[in-house]
Order: C-alpha cells, then sequence, then structure tokens
C-alpha cells in the first residue's frame, strides 16, 4: 500500500481508539429527542436523590405536625402534608434513593441473571436448555409477590433483600426474552462463520450473539424498573420491605390510600414520581437501543 | 505493505513441496437422525486436494455439498448430524479427533470458509474493520491498533478502500459484502479456503469479479480452494479438478478437462446438457427431469436410476461401484460397462455382473 494509503489507515485506527463504542453511542443517543428527554427527567431524579442525601435529614422527614395534617400544596409545603402533618415532598426527596436503587439494582440482579441463564440456554440447546427451562418454569409459577415474602423473610427486611426480592421475580421473564433471542440469533450464518475463523463458543456468545439480541432486552428492561417500583411497593406495604416511617415511594402511596378521598395529593404526587422514573427508563431504554442498532444510524 | 504478507506466503512456500497433499478426505459419511430417522447426507466420499490447487464439488440442492464443506471444518451442527465415520487430514491434523482448543486454532489459520449468503454472514452491529481484526487477532499475537491495520490492508486487498473499514455491513452492497466475507477468511492467509457457493447470492457481473479476484488471491497465496457450486460455468473458470456429487455420494470424479471433455456419468452428462453453450444456442435445453432422491427412501440400485433417461435393469437393482476410467478419472454409472462390453473391451465371461471394470 501507498504511504498515502497508510496514513489513511494509521488515522482510522487512531479513531477507532479515540472513540470507543460508548462514545459512538452516545453521538447517535444525542440526536434522539425522546431519549434525551428521559435522560433529563432521569438526570433531575438523580439531582433530587443527592441533594436529598446533603440537605433532607431523618428529622425533616419524620417531623410531625399535628397542625397542619393533610394540607394541599401550598408555598411552604409544595407536596402538602400528610396525616401526620410530614413534609411530603421532603419525603418524597428522600423516598427516591429507594426508588432509583430498586429501579435500577432489581432490574439490573434480575437481567444479569436472567441473561446469563436464558443466553446459555438458547445457545447450548440440548439438556442444558431442557433444565434450565423447566427451573425456570417453576420460578415462573409462584407468584411473584409470594417470592418476594419467602425471600425477604428468609434474609431479613433490608433494603438489599427487597431489592434481590424485586429482581428475582423478574428472572423467569429475562430468562425467556433472552433465550429467544439468542435462538433467532444463533442460527445466523455469522454465528456460523464467526466458528469457522475459530472463535471459541464463549467469545461466540459476547461478540456476536448478545449485542444481536439486546435490543429487545433493553426495551424489556427498562419496562420493567417501572413494574419493580410498584412490586417493592407492594411488599412494603405488606411489612416486607423498607421499614414503616421511611419513605418509599410506593409505601406512600399505599399507606395514603384510605385519606385518598379527602386527601387525593398523598397518592398523586408519589404516583407522580413513580411515573415520572418510569418513563423516562422507558424514554431512554427506547432510545438507547436505536442507538445500538447501526442500521437505523444516518 | 502487502508485501509483508506477501513475503510470509513466499517463505511458507519454500518449505513446502508443490505437490503436497494438504486436504485429505477419506469415506467420509454423516448422518443427520430427524425424528430417529436416519438421513445420509454424506456417504462415503473421498477425495484429496493438493497445495495452491482448486477442486469444484458439484452437485443439485440436497447433494450433500455444504455437508461435506462443513465437515471439513469438524462443524456440522450437531445435533442432529453426526460424523459417522471417515477421516478428514487438514495439514497434517486428524480433524476429527482433535479437542475444540485445538480446532479453534486451525480454523481460520490453516482451513477457512466463505459461506453462501454475504447478505447474512456478517455481524450487523460490528464494523466490517473490527470483524476482519477480529480474525486477525484470534489467530495472530498482535495488538487492536496493528489488527485493525491489517483488516484495512485486507480490504484494499479484495479491492474496497480501507477507509470503508468504519461502516457497517447493511452500508454495502451485496457484492462489496462478499468481498469482505472473503477478506475475513484470508485473513490469517489460510492454507485452505472452502468457498461455499460464493457468487450465488451476486449478480452476473459482480459475480465475474470475484470470481476473478478470487482467482488472483489463489495465485498469490498460494491457498487451495475447495469451490463448491451447482454452477458448471465457475467450475470450468477456477477448478483443476472437479468431484460431482448426487444425493451424498460422488458419482464421477476428475480432472476438470476430463469431466468437461469426457464425461463418463449419465448425471454429469444430464448436468452439460441443461446448461446454455454456443454450440446448442437457438435450441431448447433438455433439463434433468423430476427431483431430487428422498434420502429417507434411498433405492437399491443406482441413485440417479429413477431419473435417468438410460437406465438399465442393472442401473434399478444394483448399485454401481467406483469404476476406474483413466488415471485422472473414475466413474459410478453402469454405461461404461455397457461402453465397455460394446466396443468389446471387457468381455462378459471375465466381468461378472457387478461390473466389468470394477477394480475397487
Amino acid at each position: 500500500m501507498s504511504s498515502k494509503s497508510k496514513a489513511v489507515a494509521s488515522r482510522i485506527s487512531e479513531q477507532y481508539r479515540r472513540e470507543p463504542r460508548f462514545v459512538m453511542t452516545w453521538k447517535r443517543l444525542r440526536t434522539n429527542v425522546g431519549a434525551i428527554i428521559g435522560l433529563v427527567i432521569l438526570l433531575i431524579l438523580i439531582l433530587a436523590m443527592l441533594y436529598s442525601f446533603i440537605f433532607v435529614s431523618y428529622e425533616d422527614i419524620t417531623k410531625m405536625n399535628g397542625k397542619h395534617k393533610y394540607e394541599p400544596p401550598s408555598a411552604e409545603h409544595p407536596f402538602g402534608t400528610d396525616e401526620m402533618g410530614r413534609d411530603l415532598f421532603k419525603r418524597c426527596l428522600y423516598g427516591t434513593r429507594y426508588s432509583i436503587a430498586i429501579a435500577f439494582g432489581a432490574v439490573g440482579f434480575g437481567l444479569i441473571i436472567g441473561v446469563f441463564f436464558g443466553s446459555i440456554s438458547g445457545y447450548f440447546g440440548g439438556w442444558v436448555d431442557q433444565l434450565i427451562m423447566r427451573l425456570t418454569d417453576i420460578l415462573t409459577s409462584i407468584p411473584g409477590t409470594l417470592l418476594g415474602m419467602v425471600i425477604v423473610t428468609i434474609l431479613g427486611a433490608r433494603l438489599i433483600n427487597l431489592l434481590i426480592a424485586v429482581g428475582v421475580s423478574c428472572i423467569g421473564g429475562f430468562i425467556r426474552l433472552s433465550r429467544a433471542s439468542v435462538l433467532t440469533v444463533r442460527s445466523n450464518e455469522y454465528v456460523e462463520s464467526a466458528r469457522a475463523i475459530g472463535m471459541s463458543e464463549f467469545r461466540i456468545i459476547f461478540t456476536q450473539v448478545l449485542p444481536n439480541s439486546i435490543s429487545p432486552l433493553i426495551v424489556s428492561a427498562t419496562a420493567r424498573m417501572g413494574t419493580s417500583v410498584l412490586a417493592a411497593a407492594g411488599l412494603s406495604f405488606l411489612g416486607f420491605g423498607v421499614a414503616v416511617p421511611l419513605p418509599e415511594w410506593g409505601a406512600l402511596i399505599s399507606g395514603s390510600r384510605n385519606f385518598l378521598t379527602y386527601a387525593p395529593h398523598l397518592c398523586y404526587f408519589p404516583g407522580l414520581c413513580i411515573m415520572a422514573l418510569a418513563f423516562a427508563c422507558a424514554l431512554l431504554g427506547d432510545g438507547l437501543r436505536d442507538a445500538l442498532d447501526p442500521k437505523l444510524n444516518k | 505493505m502487502s508485501n509483508d504478507i506477501e513475503n510470509k506466503t513466499a517463505v511458507a512456500a519454500a518449505e513446502e513441496k508443490d505437490d503436497e497433499v494438504i486436504l485429505e478426505v477419506k469415506d467420509l459419511v454423516v448422518q443427520y437422525v430427524v425424528k430417529k430417522q436416519v438421513v445420509e447426507a454424506v456417504n462415503g466420499i473421498s477425495f484429496q486436494l493438493k497445495k495452491g490447487k482448486a477442486i469444484g464439488l458439484v452437485g443439485e440442492t440436497g447433494a450433500g455439498k455444504t455437508t461435506t464443506a462443513l465437515a471439513l471444518l469438524n462443524l456440522v451442527p450437531d445435533p442432529p448430524g453426526i460424523i459417522k465415520s471417515g477421516k478428514i487430514t487438514v495439514c497434517g491434523n486428524d480433524m476429527l479427533s482433535l479437542g475444540p482448543a485445538q480446532l479453534e486454532k486451525i480454523r481460520g489459520k490453516d482451513i477457512s470458509m466463505i459461506f453462501q449468503d454475504p447478505m447474512t454472514s456478517l455481524n450487523p452491529v460490528m464494523s466490517v474493520g473490527e470483524q476482519i481484526a477480529e480474525s486477525v487477532r484470534l489467530h495472530e499475537n498482535v495488538g487492536k491498533h496493528e489488527a485493525i491495520q491489517r483488516a484495512m490492508e485486507m480490504l484494499e486487498l479484495v479491492g474496497i478502500p480501507g477507509e470503508r473499514a468504519i461502516d457497517y455491513p447493511h452500508q454495502f452492497s451485496g457484492g462489496m459484502k462478499q468481498r469482505v466475507v472473503i477478506a475475513i477468511a484470508l485473513a490469517c492467509n489460510p492454507r485452505i479456503l472452502i468457498a461455499d457457493e460464493p457468487t450465488t447470492a451476486l449478480d452476473v457481473t459482480i459475480q465475474a469479479q470475484v470470481l476473478s479476484m478470487m482467482n488472483d488471491l489463489k495465485v498469490k497465496f498460494n491457498t487451495a480452494l475447495v469451490m463448491i457450486t451447482h454452477d458448471l460455468g465457475v467450475v470450468a473458470q477456477m477448478c483443476d479438478e472437479v468431484v460431482v456429487m448426487y444425493a451424498g455420494s460422488i458419482c464421477e470424479q476428475g480432472t476438470a478437462d476430463e469431466i468437461f471433455y469426457n464425461p463418463r456419468h449419465e448425471y454429469t452428462k444430464g448436468l452439460m446438457r441443461s446448461i446454455p453453450t454456443a454450440a446448442n444456442n437457438g435450441q431448447r435445453l433438455e433439463p434433468i427431469t423430476g427431483t431430487p432422491i428422498d434420502l429417507l427412501n434411498m433405492p437399491k440400485g443406482c441413485p440417479f436410476a429413477p431419473r435417468c433417461e438410460n437406465a438399465m435393469k442393472v442401473c434399478l437393482t444394483q448399485r454401481p461401484e467406483k469404476m476406474i476410467i483413466n488415471d485422472d478419472h473414475h466413474a459410478t454409472c453402469w454405461m461404461n460397462v455397457k461402453l465397455g462390453v460394446e466396443d468389446g473391451s471387457i468381455s462378459l465371461e471375465k466381468a461378472p455382473a457387478e461390473g466389468g471394470e470394477t477394480h475397487e
């Protein structure tokens, strides 16, 4: 090759070094309006969480005030006050950490385990597939809430255990979904041709199969984040989760449902918070899927 | 920079004798077991390939060509496929007895394969440069930077500007994708290249380009080529030797000249009649009637007999064995015995019903 094309070669390989995959993904993500909206909402929630770490103390959210019960939103209390006169805004702020931890932690936990077993099951097939799928059947046949209660009872009622409990109940779905998409990808000719150039099975799964089967998983995982927050709320309500005075968003809703008729704001605001989180995750997930698919790139 | 590659090839070539046999297949039997029924997709085929030569596997859909190719890499999908018996030697390695780690070293380095459809044989989420570099990095201890540069050299070699290494497969046309696939297969300079219908998915002008490029590369790197195709024109252009397959077994095998000018199996003759040539210009083509045989219900006699115009009684009852026409040519067709008897070169007393010219 001539010296000119050599220069081009080093320029391009330089570009590879400077621009790892996530930089390229970010460049594509930036052009997607929906994804940016989702990212902004998520960023606001994360900032709120950081703010609450520094400026909202445990005393702030547990301080009762008998004179100001069930107050509607006002300048002093932007989200109003609850049945014990506690400031709902501060409680929601404080609760952000639990909900974000549950949304990302539980789904992340379920996703890692689910994709691991699902892709093994789909890729290798045979008795491995049979074994994993039958165990998945057993897992999904147990109602999520019941399973969560059992896990929390065994491990103890702490946030991390609540997270595991919620995560376990979404493993089944992720196993099935990743198995299905791996099944369609593994029969592609490029997987066979990767074998023909001497790639190991393990490497094929990570470089050929998973990157091509990830789209439905991203969408499903982001959709699952919203339901995870609600599932955690259900467990909290039953007493198997974050302990009562702590303002986990789901717990806030279930705690206020008795006052729905005369203090509806107690349900609205935590509900809006959950919705914002779920909405942001879904938008971001959608954008991420598009950004990871080179075919949709202009 | 392609000088490096050329030098390496020159050194490697000097170390070996020119007529070294680098691929040997002996009595290969591959079966597919579907719902407890056994299909013999490949039934006892044998051939040899010498360094730098090209062999063509010809036959209809379902003749066992692709299965043979996959068996050469020990990549027959299992289940349902199993390599029942036989021996495959690639550059001195017995492919059927090696473990997965050793096989991974041989695949891509000593023997590589180009797949049928360039549209689906590239990973859609990886840039083509990365995919070629991947092949380099699997077999050579080079850094990512260097591998990408090698990838770009390979692209230039197959006639694609190196700058396009950062592009993704969907940004290439079919012919260019096939070139990329070839670049991936050739990235580690394998000694044997299997091309499974490399031009089937391409239109005719691109076909010619890809074929002539493959021919150039074959000469340049002294790569031996296993060409799988149902296009006799491609075989005539590329191959030194031809193996004609029907229903999983070899029906005729010989040098390209012998096969084209002196076909001795009714099936080969039928194939020749069914392609348009300058000689039969303006006339109707004569297709081979009927459909390929159902491998689940193989007849007792010659598998081609039900479709053969000249089938004799013996064809339906007894399977012909390999008959040697000359040193470079053999066929499994009873017509050779008939011809021999007619021109007096075989007498029926000497030749019992098993077949006159049968030596093996």
